[in-house]
């Protein structure tokens, strides 16, 4: 495999992984922090869920997957299969339960007396949720480095809805895999390289974010 | 007492019939209390007496489990509901710098950014908290943090400042700082003030008025000197000669 070759799929890892972060962030940390400033038995129990979502084997959300968007599936219809958009869907259910835990945690560890305290400085109900999801800001930087974690490397699912196709659905994981299986660990250190370079890219930013944030 | 219960012009707030429950039990039972409007009166009690508790009531942060809690403007047709801004006795500092959290207030009543610089400006100079401007509020020390916790609430100019045992870990200077500050404040701008303390003397110094509670009760209500001088209560007398331990 050369340069050209490769690039492809870094672009498509990184559309892909890309694509699950943003939208399970954007339905995640609106959902953790409601469930993390609600403190209803309903929300525990959606709280727990996600914490149970965190282990959720990715070949059993790729097999589940598989059978809904296959033809004979109750959502074949969309075509999915065997395509980027059914690896998207197959990261974002896997990185949501992470964003939705992570960032409900985050609300939940902002000091419990400081609603209270800022009601008592004028601010409204809707301004104290604002202020508390801004003091949380750090722990939902985290919950998005977290679902870009178990995004980029994730591998089990993406192989059963993805198929692995040259060109189409290949990604850097499930490439280690077919260049691994094939004897070619040269080309599979370069690539789990290349994965490497770009979690730590991704996290440099997330963490200079944090660092800006005051995170020590 | 002189304030008439009648005249809403010269109270802030008046309780009646107030009980509030905690856990089986009863934490605080007024059957009558007024706090004076443009004074400054000192809820006075040793720990575990319901001094917090009942401030939390006034700033409406609780509500009683029976009884009334009024407050003047409440009623229809009466004048604006006065402004509240209360100190807590352990403020919670929002992990942004010290400006930021002294212009809380200011943000979320949408002032102008050019009027929150000046106000802000002037609490940092008056509370000697300049140099600390731009450091993060939850990195201060805590008689630092407490400075800038009281300045949050003033910078509002509330017409009714609340403060649950301000001084409580603060070195004597800094103590004679906030005395001084926010009598000046109430002087100037004729607000009301209710301080909860267990500091016999910071009572003498700071309030026209001083309420003493025991045990979740109110044992006796006086201006200050009457309330030094001529107590009625027998435990007030005890107190004052040191024979009950605060």
């Amino acid at each position: 495999m050369v340069s050209h070759e490769i690039f492809p799929i870094v672009w498509l890892t990184l559309r892909v992984s890309g694509t699950a972060v943003i939208l399970s962030a954007a339905a995640g940390i609106p959902l953790g922090a409601y469930l993390g400033l609600s403190s209803h038995v309903l929300a525990r129990v959606l709280r727990w869920m996600a914490h149970v979502g965190m282990a959720l084997p990715p070949v059993v959300v790729g097999l589940a997957l598989y059978l809904l968007l296959s033809r004979s599936g109750p959502l074949g219809g969309l075509g999915w299969l065997f395509s980027p958009q059914a690896m998207i869907a197959a990261q974002t259910i896997l990185a949501l339960p992470f964003v939705v835990a992570i960032a409900a945690s985050a609300v939940r560890a902002v000091p419990h007396g400081l609603a209270e305290q800022l009601r008592a400085l004028g601010a409204s109900p809707r301004q104290v949720r604002r202020s508390i999801l801004f003091e949380a800001r750090q722990g939902m930087a985290l919950a998005v480095a977290a679902a870009f974690g178990r995004s980029i490397s994730e591998v089990g699912a993406v192989l059963i809805v993805g198929g692995n196709i040259a060109g189409h659905t290949r990604v850097l994981t499930t490439a280690i895999v077919l260049e691994t299986s094939q004897g070619r660990f040269a080309m599979a250190l370069a690539l789990g390289t290349a994965l490497l370079a770009i979690a730590a890219a991704a996290n440099a930013v997330i963490f200079v974010f944090q660092s800006r944030t005051g995170m020590p | 007492m002189s304030v008439s219960h009648a005249d809403c012009s010269s109270w802030s707030y008046r309780l009646s019939g107030v009980r509030y429950d905690y856990g089986s039990g009863s934490v605080l039972e007024i059957d009558e209390l007024v706090i004076p409007r443009g004074q400054s009166t000192c809820l006075l009690g040793p720990t575990g007496a319901g001094k917090s508790t009942l401030v939390r009531l006034l700033a409406r942060s609780i509500e009683p489990s029976s009884g009334r809690v009024e407050m003047a403007g409440d009623a229809v047709g009466s004048d604006r509901r006065p402004s509240v801004a209360m100190v807590y006795q352990h403020p919670i500092p929002l992990r942004r710098t010290v400006f930021e959290n002294i212009a809380y207030g200011l943000r979320v009543r949408s002032e102008s950014r050019q009027d929150i610089q000046v106000s802000v400006d002037r609490w940092l100079e008056v509370l000697q908290l300049t140099d600390l401007a731009g450091q993060r509020a939850d990195r201060l020390s805590g008689g630092q943090w407490t400075l800038v916790a009281l300045a949050r609430a003033l910078v509002t100019e509330p017409d009714v400042l609340l403060l649950d045992e301000p001084t409580a870990n603060l070195d004597p200077a800094r103590v004679q700082l906030v005395e001084r500050v926010v009598a000046e404040e109430q002087r100037r701008r004729r607000c009301t003030v209710v301080w909860s303390t267990h500091h016999l003397f910071q009572a003498r110094r700071v309030a026209d008025h001083v309420v003493l509670l025991w045990e979740g009760k109110c044992i006796e209500e006086a201006e200050t000197k009457t309330f030094f001088e001529s107590p009625s209560d027998p435990r007030t007398r005890a107190f004052l000669d040191g024979k009950l331990v605060f």
